[in-house]
Formats: C-alpha cells, structure tokens, sequence
C-alpha cells in the first residue's frame, strides 16, 4: 500500500503502523551500549543522575539504571542502586512553544533522593529532533540546582536541529524527513503489543498523516 | 476553557484538571528557585473593585511565580472613583494588551459582562462578584479536602501527611462536607456546593434559617438546621470528613449595630448555635479536618481553639490558594486558544512526533 518506504533499513511493512525500524532487540541491544559508553565517558558511574524526560523517557532511564548497576556489579563495589539515581523532569512549563498549541498537561518532576547539584545528570529521552525540548530541559535543571555537568541520551537522533545541541550518546541516528513521524513505543507505557508479544517495545517510521505535509512544521514535539 | 467564572460551568474533567495541575504547581513552590518562565511576556491585570488583600496577593504571586507581568488596580484611588464605567476600564484595558483580566466586583455578575460583552480579548477570571461565586477558593478549598481525604488513606493529624501523588486524578467522591454558617450572603459557600457536588462530594449547608438564601433547596446539597446533629452524624451521609466554617459577614447585614441585624438575636447566641467550638471538635471523626476561607472573626463563628488546632487547615487553604491559582492561570493562558489557530499551511497542531501528547 504505501510505496516506497522512506528509509532502506529491512521493513518489516504494516501498512497501519508504519515502518518498525528498531525491534525490541535492537533497543535493548542499543540501551545497553549506550549503558557502557555512559560507564566509560564517566569513569565509572559514580554521582551519576539519570533524568527521564516524560513520557517515554522515563522508562529508558530506568532500563538505563539498571544496566549501569549490573556492568559496575554489586553496591559493595560502588555500583549505584538503579532506583536511586533515576529520576523524572518534566519540561512543559519551561517550552518556549507553549502559547502555539493548545494547553499540555503538566507532568511530575521527581529527583532522586540526593539532589543534582554536583552530579553528572544524564538527561534521556526518546527522540532527539529539534532540541527544543532538550533547551527547556536545561532550562529547568538550572532551577533546579548545578549539576557538574550535563549530558544527553537520545535512542533515536532523527535530525533537523534548531538549536545547537548534541547528543552525546544515541541509540540509531535515524535521517528522517521532516513529513515523516517517528513513534516509540515502550511496553512500560504502552502496554504489550496486540499480536500478543511479550514487549512492545519498537520504533516506528511513518509518513505523516496529513495530506498537505506538515513538511512546514518543524519545530514541534522534541 | 477561555474564562473561568463560575464552578457551576466547570465539568469534572475540568474540575480535576485544575486540581492536578495545582498540585504539580504546588510542588514547584517547595524548590529553592519558586519562578517559573511559563507565563513570560503575558500580563495580568487585578482588578479590584472590592477591597480583598489575601485574594490579590494570592492571585499577584500566583502570576509573578509563573513570570507574568503583573498590573494592579483597585477602584479606590483611580478613575473609577471619578465615574469611569466598567466598559471604559475594560476598553483601556483591551488597549494595553491585557491577556487575563482577575476581577473582583461588589456586583454579581460583573465578570460574566466583562468576559461576553464583547470588550476584552483577555481570560476573565472571577476572583468573588457580589454574593454569587469565587471559584478559585472553591477550587483551593477542593485542593485541599483532596489532599486530605482522597486516596486510600485517611489523613489523621500527627500522621506523615497527605500524599498528593494518590490524590492525583481523585475526586472527593462519597467524602461528606459541612459548610457551616452565614451561607446566605457567602459566594464562598454557592462555589464550593457546586463544585464540591461536581467533584462527588455530598455537601450538607448548616445554617439558622434566616441566613440561607431563598431557593436553597434547589441546590445539590442537604440543609440543616442543627449544627451538633450534623458533626453527630445523624444524617444520612454520617459525620462530616471536613467542617467548613464561613465567615459571618456582617459588613452585608444592614440595620447591624453590634449583633447581625434581624438575621441573629445577638452574636452570643449565633457562637452558641453555630459556633466551632472545642466540645463541637471533639464531636468529628479522627480524620476530619477543619477549614475557613478567611478572614476568620475567632469567637463568632470559629473559636481560638478550634483555629488553632492540629487538624485545622486553614493556613494551608492559604498557601494552596498560590497554587491552584497558578494553576488557573497556567490553563487559561499558557495554550492557544482556538481562534488563535493559524491557517493550516502555516503552524498545523504539531504531529505527534516524538511522543503522544498525555490527555
């Protein structure tokens, strides 16, 4: 049905869901490397916080903590507790694109028991896009308190930056176009697929539904 | 939502919209750096017609918290003492590029015409007109009873403390409310019977008869006339899980001299009968809790004792004020509405690229 599929990775064609480009093996094979690389950038994972941005950051943070205490072994050894360094920021009052969609809900911000200031905060999040997400983010971790430094985790980086912002650790860089739509879909928040899977989790590739393009709109979601 | 005006428009959904975003609110104001960049750029104006200091200061945080600008007005001391109408403030009003208008007026009514009259662009917010609504203190009044009274447990004074997080997306459904006292001339007491009602809540008004309102049984709540019967629990409902006493306004009683005028013999009287007292706390349940909108005449309607206790939480109704306002602003201005909607070719409502937007 739809032909010619945007992206030449082995389609797995539905025609309804579009274009899975990431399997549940893939992300899990993808947040464990991006595990290690977070270990080797930082020595180790001492004073590491992990901050989820909702929605779907939060469960990959959380998938993320627990990888980090099973490559540094046991707490004895100065692993971290998975629970104890993850956390959720919620960015939706510091958007700078509020007055251009209709009212978001607030979600929850919720840090670990001890604080940011002096950490290493990883922030996560599903997609990297414009970065404008990743700017209200900052902006909300400087009110929060002073990390000693920040990183950002993305599982997929699909492009089109708006601001200058880098991901220092990606799960796929996917080049997407603007009119294409890019779904993550994680069992924590999504529930088991319908065909019965044990996980659902995937990510999706499809066109956008709009029959004008919405190839104008860049700067919306992430 | 465009205005908010009264708590007989709000459905539930909206209802407890408010209330969860006041509560995430509410947890932005425990940080160290309480200011958020929500609202920059917008402006909000008080204006005040009637004299109201916890009212304005409330709404004057609330806006500065969430970095609006931040214009007030009261009639004394400007135009209006020179013969400006409303329509003409409003007209100014327009033209300085208002975006939310808090009103409070001495009229019923008055934020109803300022909203639909055609006047304003701005979001009306009701902050008390006349003797009809005050909507953000029947919201901050839910708030409360919310954290208290809604979840699985009951908070009892001297426990941990209400947990907002299973407060979240609650209701106050089969929780029992008393609202006690001078209900005729109390926009307090019409806000909270409606919403309290929207929110599943059973309302029982307890008042002398002289002072509730001519049609009172139309309203969805139960009426009483015995204030010991009522905290006994001799109702259908039971004893009440929160007792809301209301302020006797005697600036409203004509003919008043010291006592109420012709609504009550003399102030004893109305203290013996409808007075919160020590032996009428020790007649509610462990979990009750005991509120006031402020400002409270300690020894009328309320005594030192029962103001003061553990389980009164009438300095937190104050600081839940900040927040569900907040809150109010924050959903009345922080989106766009939907005339502000550009032509579709230009800004389509964003696709839901990265995540589907939490409804």
């Amino acid at each position: 049905m739809s032909s010619g599929a945007a992206v030449p990775t082995p389609p797995v064609p539905t025609p309804e869901v579009g274009t899975v480009v990431l399997t549940a093996a893939d992300i899990s094979r993808a947040l464990t490397r991006i595990a290690h690389e977070i270990v080797e950038r930082n020595k180790g994972a001492h004073d590491l916080v992990l901050l989820g941005i909702p929605t779907r950051g939060v469960p990959l943070a959380t998938r993320l903590a627990e990888r980090l205490a099973a490559i540094e072994g046991s707490p004895a050894d100065g692993a971290p507790d998975p629970h104890a360094i993850v956390g959720e920021l919620d960015v939706t009052m510091y958007r700078d694109d509020l007055h251009r969609h209709p009212t978001r809900t607030i979600g929850a911000t919720r840090l670990p028991a001890s604080g940011i200031d002096g950490k290493v905060v990883v922030l996560v999040d599903d997609v990297l896009y414009s970065g404008r997400t990743i700017r209200a983010a900052l902006d909300a971790i400087s009110d929060l308190g002073r990390p000693r430094a920040v990183q950002l985790a993305a599982l997929v980086d699909r492009g089109h930056r708006e601001l200058p912002i880098r991901p220092d650790f990606v799960g796929k860089n996917l080049p997407t176009s603007t009119s294409e739509r890019v779904s993550v879909r994680l069992a924590e928040i999504d529930g088991a697929s319908a065909a019965g899977d044990a996980s659902a989790d995937a990510v999706v590739i499809r066109p956008a539904p709009s029959p004008t393009g919405a190839a104008e709109d860049g700067e919306g979601g992430a | 939502m465009r205005h908010l005006l009264s708590t007989q428009d709000l459905g539930r959904a909206d209802a407890v919209r408010i209330l969860d975003t006041a509560a995430q609110m509410a947890a932005t104001q425990s940080r160290e750096i309480k200011k958020l960049p929500t609202l920059r750029g917008r402006t909000v104006v008080n204006l005040f017609y009637e004299d109201s200091t916890r009212t304005r200061i409330s709404f004057e945080t609330a806006a500065k918290r969430l970095s609006a600008d931040v214009i007030n007005f009261s009639a004394k001391g400007s135009s209006v003492s020179k013969g400006e109408s409303l329509k003409d403030t409003a007209l100014t009003l327009q033209a300085m590029g208002a975006d939310a208008v808090v009103v409070r007026h001495q009229a019923s009514g008055a934020p109803h015409l300022l909203a639909h009259a055609g006047w304003l662009d701005a979001a009306v917010v009701n902050a008390g007109d006349g003797m009809h609504q005050h909507p953000t203190q029947a919201l901050l009044d839910a708030y409360t009873l919310r954290r208290h009274l809604s979840g699985t447990g009951l908070t009892a004074p001297g426990a941990s403390g209400p947990d907002d997080a299973a407060a979240r997306g609650a209701g106050l459904d089969g929780r029992h409310v008393a609202i006690v006292g001078d209900v005729l001339h109390s926009r307090v007491a019409r806000s909270n019977v409606h919403l309290l009602h929207t929110l599943g809540a059973h309302v029982t008004l307890v008042a002398p008869p002289t002072l509730l309102p001519v049609g009172v049984q139309t309203w969805p709540c139960e009426v009483s006339y015995d204030l010991d019967a009522t905290l006994a629990g001799d109702t259908a409902n039971g004893g009440p899980d929160a007792v809301m006493m209301l302020r006797v306004q005697r600036e409203r009683m004509s003919g008043s001299g010291a006592g109420g005028g012709a609504f009550f013999p003399n102030p004893l009287e109305y203290s013996r009968k409808y007075g919160l007292d020590a032996r009428r706390l020790g007649l509610l349940a462990e979990h009750a809790i005991v509120m006031h909108p402020g400002p409270m005449n300690r020894g009328l309607e309320i005594s030192a004792q029962a103001a003061d206790s553990p389980r009164a939480v009438i300095v937190e109704q104050v600081a839940n004020g900040v927040a569900v306002r907040m809150a109010v602003l924050y959903l009345l201005l922080a989106g766009s509405d939907e005339t502000d909607v550009a032509p579709a070719s230009a800004a389509q409502p964003v696709p839901a690229v990265e995540r589907v937007p939490a409804s």
